[in-house]
């Protein structure tokens, strides 16, 4: 391989800005300094006819009303927002939400808030796929049920959910549905209308926008959706969260909105032969090798995957000086728990602590992966040496009977 | 968060990794942790006819501090005597590679391979 050149392949933790994102916000630091809300000097108005454009290309990738993007900090405020502003919103028709056991700790720990306000919430099981069950999501439907949220795509795997018959599900029951939708949108086609998604959360810097800056959709027909404000103050985006608006930011997710519109396409094409390219390698180099998560629904850019009897972590130090990538195992946690996600899909504790999310990008090139190819199967041959279990296994030892010391 | 150059070099270049018969009665095994946690650590000792560690070796599944804190061990058991060994302590292996708070058990781990490998030693010597 070439000279000490390091290769991004974490895309789904975050994407790099594109140079033309930058290019397009640069302006809006010193040449356009203005508040949006200032509305009797053309510093203002020039700030806020930006803010506007923004909001307009977001809503064209969406295919929504701009008047329906709601701008925040970023995905994580729009969870919250989304999640604790329903529940204050709807307490009087009810105080029940149901959500996936393999959602963002955003959603997740939005739902033990408000479980501490008197909410009551389903955590539901997802299949060794990671894919909700539809039976099972209608049996826990209640009279008091207001929402159901489901991300569209999963960060660790790309597990996409069946968005189109939860929206009808939603419809026929007339509850709300809400979607982290923060791997997806940007990548693959997200029109929540179409699909009966009424409150939809992303984020800047997943799509090589940059980061601090997101939004929430909330539909403003059929159902009028409204949410409770969880941050207060000057009354900006119709009252539902308050503060001076991050205007480069948000010229830089209008700009990103427009490229992923019109290259999510070509895109997402070149990138799933690539993490296709990269998997097969894998199963052709290395035995043992497992995909995670169910290969006919997944994103287009992730790869998640278990090399058996190898630590995910050590082997990720065997080339994170070349290679940047995640690992579902979670060794320097004190708690050393391995990916909830990966166990919610049935993995053993000993396959979650054994995998590498690989989430391609934008800048991603072929030779990139195929660096990556070499540099990972050997650093799992180096590992695998090293391995008592692999030795183990290679000699016919029966590991489940074997008598571990936990610890 | 950045590692020692020393815990690095283990991880990279390894010392003393192998297998030894653990059917002789020369050679003591310990087989400590668990698939499930994370890490399995498995050290031998091979001690000689005056009772000193003549030969170490391990493999160990786990992190790189894992895989670094039993390759310093063997290095520190060759030559050791069965007490001595049992006296090498997990701290001095956190110090000697600059282990973060959130790997110590990685050094636990080593000593009680150690205690393991010599119990075992000594139960077969018995």
């Amino acid at each position: 391989m070439s000279d000490k050149r390091l290769i991004y392949l974490d895309n789904n933790a975050t994407t790099p800005t594109d140079p033309r994102v930058v290019d397009a916000m640069l302006p809006f630091f010193h040449n356009v300094p203005g508040n949006a809300a200032s509305r009797n000097h053309p510093f203002g108005w020039k700030a806020e006819e930006a803010v506007d454009y923004a909001r307009d290309q977001i809503a064209k990738l969406l295919d929504v009303d701009s008047r329906e993007i709601i701008f925040t900090s970023g995905a994580t405020e729009s969870d919250n927002l989304a999640i604790k502003g329903v529940f204050e919103m709807y307490q009087k028709k009810g105080n029940h939400i149901i959500t996936l056991k393999t959602e963002h700790k955003a959603v997740l720990d939005s739902c033990k808030k408000i479980e501490k306000m008197g909410g009551q919430v389903t955590y539901l099981d997802v299949d060794d796929k990671g894919l909700v069950n539809l039976a099972e999501l209608e049996a826990a439907i209640k009279p008091e049920t207001i929402m159901i949220s489901i991300m569209w795509a999963n960060n660790e795997t790309g597990v996409i959910q069946p968005m189109k018959e939860i929206g009808e599900m939603c419809a026929k029951h007339g509850v709300l549905f809400m979607s982290d939708a923060t791997q997806a949108v940007g990548k693959i086609k997200t029109h929540p209308k179409e699909l009966g998604i009424h409150l939809m959360a992303f984020t800047a810097h997943k799509m090589y926008g940059p980061k601090g800056v997101g939004a929430l959709f909330v539909n403003r027909k059929n159902p009028r959706v409204k949410v409770t404000s969880q941050m207060d103050g000057g009354g900006h985006e119709r009252g539902m969260r308050s503060g001076t608006l991050n205007v480069p930011g948000i010229v830089g997710f209008g700009a990103a909105a427009e490229f992923a519109r019109k290259e999510m396409d070509s895109d997402a094409q070149r990138l799933s032969a690539l993490r296709d390219k990269l998997e097969n390698a894998f199963k052709e180099n290395l035995e043992e090798v497992y995909v995670n998560g169910d290969p006919n629904s997944r994103m287009p850019h992730v790869c998640n995957i278990s090399f058996k009897h190898v630590e995910g972590e050590g082997l990720m130090m065997t080339f994170n000086q070349e290679v940047g990538v995640s690992s579902g195992s979670a060794c320097t946690s004190a708690s050393l728990e391995p990916s909830y996600v990966l166990i919610a899909y049935g993995l053993g504790d000993d396959l979650a602590h054994s995998s590498i999310r690989f989430s391609l990008g934008r800048f991603t090139t072929e030779q990139d992966i195929d660096d990556t190819i070499a540099l990972v199967s050997k650093g799992v041959q180096h590992m695998r040496d090293l391995s008592p279990i692999w030795e183990m296994y290679k000699e016919g030892v029966d590991l489940d009977a074997v008598q571990w010391t936990e610890h | 968060m950045a590692y020692s150059e020393k815990l690095l070099d283990h991880f990279k270049n390894p010392k003393n990794v192998g297998t030894l018969d653990k059917t002789d009665s020369n050679v003591g095994t310990g087989l400590v942790g668990a698939p499930e946690c994370g890490d399995v650590m498995r050290l031998q000792i091979q001690v000689d006819a005056e009772g000193i560690i003549a030969d170490a070796k391990f493999k160990t599944f786990g992190c790189g501090s894992a895989i670094a804190s039993s390759s310093l061990a063997t290095e520190w058991l060759k030559g050791k005597s069965l007490d001595e060994a049992l006296a090498i302590d997990n701290m001095a292996i956190v110090e000697e590679l600059a282990l973060p708070p959130v790997k110590i058990h990685c050094s636990v781990l080593a000593e009680d391979a150690i205690k393991e490998a010599v119990q075992d030693y000594k139960s077969k010597n018995s």
